[in-house]
């Protein structure tokens, strides 16, 4: 009898931690529940979530209320003795028509949020976003789809905060050297695809999340009422580095944004102008170190060492100190079936030729040639 | 023993028939109960290697940043915890259940086919041996995500992927044949009298889960055979590149791994519906509506694969359908823990081990069901979807789920396996460690997912770092409650006190009726099925 009655207190004691846990669990405290956001798609999200929990704790309360009455009340220690009733036709129609109501009662607005997710179209601006193991990349679209400019957005947070060799800034994990920028109060469309494996776009505070498929291109849309920064992750498995790949979206006043996007055209053009230069061994160098850091250095590693036999290794290897036209060739088109992605689409001329310059100079590789944008412009034409 | 007909002098020792000696007993074994056993501690072996890489994936997201595992290992070992406790431990445990159980419950003599059991089991070992052999290969082992996504797993995958294709093919021979030889024992071997109508739940719950076995292993079999097609004979069936299409995969992966996840739970609804009766010592509440209950929720299964696709881009009516057809699978399960609520409602109720395992079950399961409503919500969905809400859904159904309901099972029966009772002491305190550990691994795992942690990941933001911390206590905590049942059973085995037939004084069934622990062979004639030891 008396373990019996430590049990009655240990049950109590259950429940009141549960009652305590599912408390908790309703506070809408920021970093318990899922955010609000700025959308009007992401407040009836928001909306729909509250509502199915309340329901389901609602429902809980009632089902744990019973079960629990019958555990302090109905136990042999209490002298109950045991019924032998296994069957009420009326209960059990009602407990199987009851939730099929709630449930039909739950669709309705499910149905009328999910057909307003659906209408992609009245669009004012397009941007494709293009899944990289494991980078995103942004091409702002005019009118006729073309590309007009575009950048690879790529996790900003230094190596040493992973491994703890320094202080974790605010947004660890969650930087971007380029933010996507859009303009506040607009309908911008997304056009999402991915180059390799499949990946996933999210940015919670819009309520919208899309595969990024190799072959398919996806839809998706938002319109963003609050300038600020949003961030969020890949949240399809994709590989090594899917925990570092945030996607970080700026929303921007239009005057702001326009103001942007005219810089960016001129930089595109400015950059077009330099695959036509001629470079020093040194600028090669140092733009190819810094290219090198942004692209390459997350599988063949910053002393070129790379993680065998995954990642080759880059020091003296026959790419490296072989021909040429050949190390340009496989930066260009990647190596189909392997890591290596074709960065012939990521890069300019003059970056590749800075990238391969520079891996046939740095850890004492030491080929006895120059690239210049030119030659990867040659190499391009002539295949 | 006189029934059996001596047709060869050879045979004489057929009197006398009990085990054989020593390696050759377990190898050779087509004796149910014996390959029970080796299931069962099979199961048990994977447990506790899928718990290790559990262990190692909590370490690394004890704190921010990377710690102890490279990202490629850490995800080698979310994709190998993944698969080692779906195949490894959850499926062989309950396989190993039903081998014990099903015969004693419909008054069989032995499983249908005793050949292939054997095989069925043995095919096991090595399966899981290919498979972990992969984790020292170079290149590593898989590290795709137990739901293994083309082209991740085709084009971008490690050269060890063959061998865990190969693996799958393995268990997934061994669970059809497994699924086979539950089928024709329970169609054909039930004793006089012991009608459809009259079997156990648990007998029921195990022939619909092998006929869901039954329509979806082969199609596991047949997806991972497009893999390898595509990665050694240049087809592209997953490869964009070459015509194919990567959301194909996931649809044929999901056509099979949703019933899968029936699979897992349905036998635990049938262990659950022996376990709550006898302790309330009252019948089962509502027994038809219960296998009507079960088999809805089978057929449902095949109809709403997609509802873990909701963001790769489907068009809107089949968002709809999906949805819909997701939601209401809330209704037959609802009708099953009213049921069991039902059935303890004014009964005498005792909370022996199995009954508090048995009742954390009916909680925490249907906290698990409440979070799948939830993720049923398409467009809530895209805020859920491959973050750590669902790894704590999952987790909710599975954990207190199904290792809950086997852990059940075993303190149930155990004593009529082996002849022994299990010391109830310890058998309470591995419940409530483990009640705590499962409750503080997995509920904080809600809030990191919707403020939007995402599922495998090897490192996280600053935000997510109390959440996580509580997790990786409550994940070592569970860890080690599970090496503590493992002292327990053995405890119970060495030195239990001796059980009575019955065990327990509300147990219904035929198993009770035989001795404790069973013999080698029972019901070598049939027994007689009255109303008492039909389904309670």
């Amino acid at each position: 009898m008396r373990v019996n009655k430590l049990n009655a207190a240990g049950w109590r004691r259950a429940a009141l931690g549960a009652l305590l846990m599912a408390a908790a669990g309703l506070a809408s405290a920021d970093e318990l529940n899922m955010p609000v956001g700025v959308t009007e798609i992401s407040r009836s999200v928001y909306d729909l979530h509250m509502i199915i929990l309340w329901v389901c704790v609602v429902i809980g309360i009632v089902v744990f209320g019973a079960m629990f009455w019958s555990i302090i009340h109905h136990r042999r220690s209490q002298g109950h003795e045991a019924a032998q009733f296994h069957e009420n036709t009326r209960l059990e129609i009602a407990w199987t028509i009851v939730p099929t109501i709630i449930l039909i009662a739950m669709a309705v607005p499910a149905t009328s949020t999910l057909i307003k997710m659906y209408d992609t179209g009245g669009e004012d601006m397009t941007v494709e976003v293009r899944g990289y193991q494991w980078k995103w990349q942004y091409k702002y679209l005019d009118e006729d789809y073309q590309s007009t400019f575009g950048f690879m957005s790529t996790l900003a947070t230094p190596q040493d905060e992973f491994y703890n060799r320094s202080a974790k800034g605010e947004h660890y994990l969650l930087e971007v050297d380029e933010p996507l920028r859009i303009p506040i109060n607009k309908k911008v469309r997304f056009l999402l695809t991915s180059e390799d494996v499949i990946h996933a776009w999210w940015v919670p505070d819009f309520g919208i999340k899309r595969d990024a498929v190799p072959g398919i291109l996806n839809e998706l849309w938002t319109i963003v009422e609050e300038p600020g920064v949003y961030r969020g992750q890949c949240t399809e498995l994709c590989g090594k580095d899917h925990g570092f790949m945030p996607v970080v979206v700026q929303a921007m006043e239009q005057e702001d944004f326009d103001a942007w996007y005219a810089t960016k055209l001129k930089e595109e053009q400015e950059r077009k102008a330099l695959e036509s230069m001629v470079f020093t061994t040194d600028e090669l160098m140092a733009r190819g170190e810094e290219v090198y850091t942004k692209n390459c250095v997350s599988c063949h590693q910053a002393n070129g060492q790379g993680v065998p036999p995954v990642f080759p290794s880059l020091v003296g290897s026959p790419v490296a100190t072989g021909d040429r036209d050949a190390h340009i060739r496989m930066v260009l088109n990647g190596v189909p079936g392997t890591s290596m992605q074709a960065f012939g689409a990521q890069l300019s001329k003059a970056e590749i030729a800075a990238v391969v310059h520079y891996e046939r100079h740095a850890w004492g590789n030491n080929a006895e040639d120059i690239t210049q944008p030119v030659d990867v412009a040659n190499v391009e034409a002539g295949q | 023993m006189s029934e059996v007909v001596e047709t060869h002098a050879g045979h004489d020792d057929h009197d006398h028939h009990g085990p054989d000696k020593g390696l050759a007993r377990w190898l050779f074994t087509t004796n149910h109960k014996d390959i029970g056993t080796l299931y069962l501690w099979f199961s048990f072996a994977m447990f506790l290697i899928g718990g290790m890489m559990a262990l190692v994936i909590r370490a690394e997201l004890f704190e921010p940043g990377l710690q102890f595992v490279a990202p490629e290992f850490f995800n080698q070992m979310t994709t190998n915890h993944g698969l080692i406790m779906v195949f490894g431990a959850v499926m062989p445990a309950f396989v190993g259940l039903a081998n014990w159980l099903i015969p004693m419950m419909v008054g069989a003599p032995d499983m249908a086919l005793p050949r292939m059991n054997n095989l069925s089991f043995w095919i096991l070992p090595f399966a899981f041996g290919i498979m972990i052999s992969t984790l020292f290969m170079e290149g590593g082992g898989p590290n795709f995500g137990w739901t293994f996504y083309a082209p991740l797993s085709t084009t971008y995958a490690p050269d060890s992927v063959t061998y865990f294709i190969f693996a799958v093919h393995l268990m997934g021979a061994s669970s059809i044949m497994g699924s086979i030889n539950v089928i024709a024992t329970i169609l054909n071997m039930r004793a006089p009298g012991m009608t459809l109508m009259k079997m156990p739940l648990f007998v029921w719950t195990w022939l619909i889960t092998a006929y869901l076995l039954l329509a979806v292993m082969p199609v596991l079999a047949g997806v991972v055979t497009m893999m390898l097609f595509d990665i050694h004979f240049g087809t592209s069936f997953f490869n964009a590149a070459g015509g194919g299409d990567p959301v194909m995969f996931q649809h044929i992966f999901w056509f099979f791994g949703h019933p899968e996840v029936y699979i897992m739970i349905l036998p635990a609804f049938g262990v659950v519906s022996q376990i709550i009766p006898t302790f309330a010592r009252k019948p089962l509440f509502g027994y038809d509506s219960m296998v009507y209950a079960v088999a809805s929720i089978a057929f449902l299964s095949f109809i709403v694969w997609a509802h873990h696709m909701f963001t790769v881009g489907m068009p809107l009516a089949g968002q709809l359908f999906f949805m819909y057809a997701t939601m209401l699978i809330a209704v037959p399960t609802g009708v099953k823990v009213f049921n069991w609520i039902s059935t303890m409602w004014r009964g005498s109720m005792t909370f022996e081990t199995p009954m508090l395992f048995a009742i954390a079950f009916v909680i925490l399961f249907t906290i698990g069901g409440f979070s799948g409503l939830m993720l049923a919500i398409t467009p809530a969905d895209y805020q859920y979807h491959d973050t750590y809400f669902v790894v704590a859904h999952f987790h909710y159904v599975l954990v207190p789920g199904a290792i809950f309901s086997i852990i059940a099972a075993v303190y149930y029966w155990l004593p009529k396996w082996c002849g022994r009772m299990y010391d109830e002491t310890l058998g309470k305190i591995h419940f409530w460690l483990s009640f705590i550990g499962v409750n503080v691994t997995f509920f904080p795992q809600h809030f990191s997912g919707l403020a939007g942690m995402p599922r495998r990941i090897p490192d996280y933001a600053l935000q997510f770092a109390d959440f996580n911390m509580l997790s990786s206590i409550g994940a070592f905590i569970f860890g080690f409650s599970q090496v503590f049942f493992m002292f327990v059973v053995i405890h119970a085995i060495t030195r239990g006190k001796k059980a009575t037939d019955r065990v327990w004084d509300g147990a219904h069934g035929l198993e009770w009726t035989l001795p404790s622990p069973a013999p080698y062979h029972s019901f070598t004639h049939p027994p007689k099925v009255s109303d008492a030891e039909a389904h309670s």
